[in-house]
């Protein structure tokens, strides 16, 4: 699958957006304007872009607690996020939800998940739902590394390789289970090494490489889609930010972090880009001008918007 | 009316719905060939198939899991586990996934599952395989919880579950399973969360759910012979559950019994009684409420242990005669 010359151009706007969002969130939390907890995805934002370029609209995604990113690669609308971000009644959960359960059933995000490999089993029983309408949509399941050693990790991926299900499950390594590395954590090497208990083919790819990212997913959508069956792709990645709001960081180094923030996805792509010719060094810098004011004009929204009324507070529960 | 029986009962809301509505499947272990543990699928694979009839490895988590995001998707999964005790491995799926779904995220989503599962004691499966569970599936919200004691009611009550847009936890009880009733052939409903007179009696309030209305019914009989006239109310629907009608029979009787298998501590009985304490139906009560459920204590194997772990027809005669004799000189 080649991308038009459009097509990098959106994406590399995905990334600069969802990066946008979630500095502007840290700095909300900062000044005490939210509540409550978030997780940022700031320097995962790669994967989620390469990995949505591959979907149809019909087809669907589960996403995680670190899942600002999947929701606007999917095509969510960040005045609908911030408003939810800031617990407002326009929010996509009308403020019931929050950072961590945004969800658009329209655009097929079936929703992040507080809980971590909460969306694992769930991604499967939408690819049986697939299976059983015959059709041919696929299902991205997004995990993080510390969910690869949960038991329903085990049984979710076990019945989407015997039912040959259209799922892709993405991995998103990036490194530490909050204070728990990888290295510590993780009895093999990889998490894709866990592949071979489930046959099926799994696959490593530098997370912070958009077109890398892009390549292999779209391999096992494409998969999928002709009914071969299920793929764990294992993206290795690095989140710059502590685990939430609360983490001091005693369990990784400055260096390291700096380290990895010099392969940062987005300054990587937009030089790859500029070296095509495909954008001037410009062209970059108003796009993310206007990124901004597009992060700027949803806030606004968000702030201008109301609370939820404390007497619609028992609605929702039951349909 | 043809009489059939609870397991079929069940059986013919499944056949009759996964006829009706395509979108309907089963999911769980050994439903297919073996017919389920306890024989209620018999049948079901040769008619539609293992697609719709889907055994599952041995991964409750999964199944629960499996079952909401199929549901979420447009399905209207009946998932099936084993045994209720094995609904401990469920757990996290349906408690922080199935029930929340909706409310978390603004009302965007509906998770129109149903998850059978039998429950209880008197099989000589010991403390794994014979609890009664229901207590929990009631104190979280989003879940609707549902008890059959009848074939009549499991029928209608399954169809219900299956056409509900909520997660419905499907209690049935083994000691059922082979029990007789009528029941019409075409397929009928019985609303969720509607509270039932299964007998009628102006002397004392029995308050039984699932196997304790059999027992309470059989104990009312005795106990006419005595002149002792026992109203027996079955609230089919334990979440969210109908106090109305329950509320009107204390009020009428003004004593009340409320019996069910599980263990007494932290189980249903003690909602309905706070309910009947805190309400209107209080000023009426000439005696104080009274329950009558399972000991505190895991289920035993030995038979005579078992036997007396839980309530049986003989308690039930013996609570209500102490109850009805209360404050009569």
């Amino acid at each position: 699958m080649d991308l038009t010359r459009d097509q990098q151009i959106a994406m590399l706007k995905q990334m600069q957006l969802i990066r946008a969002f979630e500095e502007k969130a840290d700095e909300l939390f900062a000044l005490g304007k939210v509540h409550g907890t978030m997780h940022l995805s700031i320097g995962q934002e790669a994967v989620a872009v390469g990995a949505m370029a591959c979907l149809r609209p019909d087809d669907y995604i589960l996403s995680t607690h670190r899942g600002h990113g999947h929701c606007i690669a999917r095509g969510a609308d960040p005045k609908l996020m911030m408003a939810e971000f800031m617990g407002k009644e326009t929010g996509y959960c009308r403020g019931r939800g929050g950072s961590m359960h945004i969800a658009d059933p329209e655009i097929g995000n079936l929703g992040a998940n507080g809980v971590v490999g909460g969306g694992i089993s769930i991604a499967m029983g939408v690819a049986l739902a697939v299976s059983l309408r015959k059709t041919d949509q696929v299902v991205l399941g997004f995990f993080g590394d510390g969910a690869a050693n949960l038991g329903i990790f085990h049984e979710s991926l076990n019945m989407a390789s015997i039912w040959h299900l259209p799922v892709v499950y993405i991995c998103e390594n990036n490194q530490y289970g909050m204070s728990m590395s990888v290295k510590r954590a993780l009895s093999v090497e990889n998490v894709a090494d866990r592949a071979v208990a489930y046959n099926m083919p799994g696959t490593i790819v530098d997370g912070n490489d958009v077109l890398a990212v892009f390549k292999a997913v779209c391999e096992a959508v494409s998969r999928a889609r002709q009914g071969d069956g299920p793929s764990l792709i294992e993206a290795k990645t690095y989140r710059w930010k502590g685990h939430s709001k609360s983490d001091q960081e005693r369990y990784r180094t400055r260096e390291e972090v700096n380290a990895w923030k010099k392969k940062c996805p987005i300054k990587r792509f937009s030089a790859r880009l500029i070296a095509e010719g495909v954008l001037t060094p410009e062209a970059v810098d108003q796009m993310e001008a206007k990124v901004h004011e597009e992060i700027q004009a949803a806030l606004e929204f968000a702030e201008a918007s109301p609370e939820p009324r404390v007497e619609d507070i028992l609605e929702g529960v039951y349909a | 009316m043809r009489e059939i029986t609870y397991r079929e009962a069940i059986r013919e809301a499944l056949r009759q719905e996964m006829q009706r509505d395509e979108r309907v499947f089963l999911f769980g272990e050994d439903l297919g060939i073996y017919g389920g543990a306890f024989g209620v699928t018999y049948g079901l694979l040769e008619e539609f198939g293992e697609e719709r009839v889907r055994d599952t490895p041995i991964s409750e988590a999964a199944i629960a899991g499996g079952a909401v995001g199929a549901a979420l998707a447009g399905m209207r999964p009946v998932a099936e586990i084993m045994f209720m005790d094995f609904l401990t491995l469920s757990m996290g799926q349906l408690v922080n996934q199935a029930a929340k779904n909706r409310f978390m995220f603004g009302g965007r989503a509906t998770v129109p599952m149903v998850l059978r599962t039998p429950e209880g004691s008197g099989t000589g499966a010991a403390a794994q395989h014979s609890q009664s569970l229901e207590a929990w599936f009631v104190h979280v919200p989003g879940l609707k919880v549902v008890m059959p004691s009848t074939p009549y009611d499991a029928k209608g009550l399954l169809v219900s579950a299956i056409r509900d847009d909520n997660p419905v936890i499907f209690v049935e009880h083994k000691l059922l399973y082979n029990t007789k009733g009528p029941v019409p052939e075409e397929e009928y409903t019985i609303p969720l969360s509607q509270s039932e007179v299964k007998r009628e009696g102006k002397d004392v309030t029995v308050i039984a759910i699932s196997i304790m209305v059999q027992r309470a019914l059989a104990a009312a009989e005795v106990l006419a012979q005595e002149g002792i006239e026992v109203e027996v109310v079955d609230p089919r629907t334990i979440k969210p559950c109908d106090y109305e009608t329950i509320t009107r029979s204390v009020m009428k009787t003004g004593r009340v019994l409320i019996v069910h298998e599980a263990c007494k501590t932290g189980g249903f009985g003690g909602e309905v009684a706070a309910h009947i304490a805190e309400g209107e139906a209080f000023y009426y009560l000439d005696v104080p409420i009274r329950r009558l459920a399972g000991l505190d204590i895991p289920i035993p194997y030995n038979r005579n242990l078992e036997r007396h772990t839980v309530p049986q027809e003989e308690d039930i005669v013996r609570e209500i005669r102490d109850l009805a004799s209360m404050g009569e000189s």
